[in-house]
């Protein structure tokens, strides 16, 4: 399947300040793709330019074959949205919001009450917007951005501020999107999320992207730092261990070996090196980095900063 | 989109009843307060006066109308800005309604609060002081909705410029209220002192109180050919502007 959104060349300033330069990417048919980065990265300007809300100073994007400028009321038939940080009217009530959205579309094939259903807000349906948890309200932003079966679901620091439970729960509701063969663009400064939900990121700093790929395969190229740790108490493993070629530095304390190395082999030449010397371990695990060590090696400070 | 209009017109009125004052604060007090004051100047004041009787037949309902008109707009003015700030007006906009459908929609609220509290006033004031004379009242209510449209552009473009919901009330109250001083509400324009004068001629009040008063005591539109074409002059200038300033986040 071909690219459902391509962006070639955005840039886009808000005076002297430069929100995105140069951001180039596209999204596949039928994946999660992630466009991750800290705060003030340009993530939400990104979304925003692709989902025609704002316009970019240069360079071109096309999404499902239109121009989000040009063509915006007929893109919006066919995307869902949810933004990061809005609000509804304090005092509207769940049912009335989607029964609102609903009637915004040529589209009708979403039924409103099955969806809030499938989103866990039925009995929520005559409650007020402002009396709504956070997690409720995001969920209620899932509902209004899938109530026109969208094709492409953008969905804007969707989990931000919800506990870890609620945060589980939607990036189940996310994979249910793609399931139903929607493309998902999204955006989040949670790694975690990333690694989890998508199938493709894009890391963006200071409006750049600096590289984009599968999260397993940008770890394995930046990060092919592998660590072992182990307990064993026959003294001479440590020796042992400084043979495998891989192994560039083994620390031992008290019992516990800690082994560095590069590459995915790592793991297994440790445990041939174990069984091989019949070395009898009491504890064994492994340390791998993930897309928050990418980020650190790339941009030279963790996403928190 | 018309389904649309219609949709968010509804839910917007349905909102508006929910709010604690929303009701009572713009239709209940106003009525009670003309009808308070109604019976204060017919009764305790001298009632033989001239001005006195000339500001109960006259004076007091178009005061009234202009006070409702403009407590509106006030209130566009506070929700608009309310709305932007929670970024209500930038999810609406993320949606396939129109940017004009939205702002439509708040728009014929505001004109249907004033209708209905006007024609509140109206069934609490005949029980009350017949005033005895004939009012055109649908001339009246055609004066004033253009009126209302009129100085409702205008608050559409304090809404455009104003920072943030916590200034909206203060700010359009500073610029409305002295409208009204000035609007020959209280004096005729022409015993203001020549400078106020000079401000009279350029505030949009003064033609709307022009037009109200006229109308409401038999004057013919043809004789206020010119408070419409002000009116309708600062409606397009202010709904031009405020379509080039406004912002939606």
């Amino acid at each position: 399947m071909g690219p459902v959104i391509q962006v070639s060349a955005v840039r886009k300033t808000y005076g002297s300040t430069v929100a995105v330069d140069e951001v180039s990417f596209e999204v596949n048919d039928g994946e999660i793709f992630g466009l991750i980065g800290p705060n003030g990265a340009g993530k939400t300007t990104t979304m925003e330019c692709i989902e025609g809300l704002r316009t970019p100073d240069r360079g071109t994007i096309s999404v499902l074959g239109l121009d989000p400028f040009k063509d915006v009321y007929k893109l919006q038939q066919r995307i869902g949205v949810q933004l990061q940080q809005a609000q509804l009217q304090k005092r509207i009530k769940v049912w009335e919001a989607v029964d609102l959205w609903a009637s915004l579309y040529q589209k009708t094939a979403i039924d409103g009450e099955r969806l809030l259903e499938q989103l866990g807000l039925v009995d929520k349906r005559n409650a007020w917007f402002m009396t709504l948890s956070g997690g409720q309200k995001q969920r209620l932003f899932i509902a209004l951005a899938l109530i026109n079966d969208p094709d492409v679901v953008f969905l804007d620091e969707l989990t931000t501020g919800l506990d870890p439970q609620a945060r589980r729960a939607i990036w189940d509701l996310v994979r249910g999107i793609r399931e139903r063969g929607k493309t998902v663009f999204l955006t989040t400064h949670l790694m975690e999320e990333a690694e989890r939900l998508c199938d493709r990121v894009a890391i963006i700093e200071h409006g750049r992207i600096i590289d984009i790929d599968k999260p397993a395969n940008l770890v394995n190229r930046h990060c092919p730092e592998r660590t072992v740790v182990l307990a064993t108490d026959d003294l001479t493993a440590g020796d042992r261990f400084r043979t495998i070629p891989r192994v560039e530095a083994v620390l031992c304390s008290d019992s516990e070996f800690t082994i560095r190395g590069r590459g995915d082999d790592l793991v297994t030449e440790v445990i041939h090196c174990l069984s091989e010397n019949q070395i009898r371990v009491t504890d064994f695990r492994t340390i791998l980095p993930n897309l928050e060590d990418v980020f650190l090696k790339l941009t030279g400070h963790s996403i928190r900063d | 989109m018309l389904r649309g209009l219609w949709k968010l017109t509804w839910i917007e009125i349905k909102i508006f009843l929910r709010e604690p004052l929303g009701a009572i604060g713009s239709i209940v007090i106003p009525v009670v307060v003309f009808l308070v004051a109604g019976r204060m100047v017919s009764h305790g004041v001298a009632p033989t006066s001239l001005a006195a009787s000339n500001f109960v037949s006259v004076g007091l309902p178009v005061l009234a109308s202009v006070l409702i008109s403009v407590g509106a707009v006030l209130s566009l003015v506070t929700i608009i800005s309310i709305y932007r700030e929670g970024g209500i007006l930038k999810r609406l906009r993320a949606t396939p309604l129109r940017p004009q459908t939205i702002l439509t929609a708040h728009v014929i609220v505001k004109l249907l609060l004033t209708a209905a509290t006007l024609l509140l006033m109206v069934l609490a004031g005949k029980r009350y002081y017949p005033v005895g004379i004939h009012v055109p009242l649908l001339g009246f209510t055609l004066a004033l909705l253009i009126s209302t449209c009129s100085i409702l552009s205008i608050g559409f473009l304090i809404a455009s410029i104003v920072p943030t919901a916590r200034f909206a009330q203060p700010i359009g109250a500073v610029i409305m209220y002295p409208m009204i001083a000035v609007s020959g509400l209280f004096a005729p324009v022409e015993s203001l002192p020549p400078t106020l004068q000079a401000v009279a001629k350029v505030v949009p009040l003064t033609y709307t109180v022009s037009l109200l008063e006229g109308i409401w005591k038999g004057d013919t539109w043809w004789a206020h050919k010119g408070d419409v074409a002000a009116l309708a002059l600062v409606f397009i200038v202010c709904t031009a502007l405020s379509a080039k300033v406004f912002r939606w986040e």
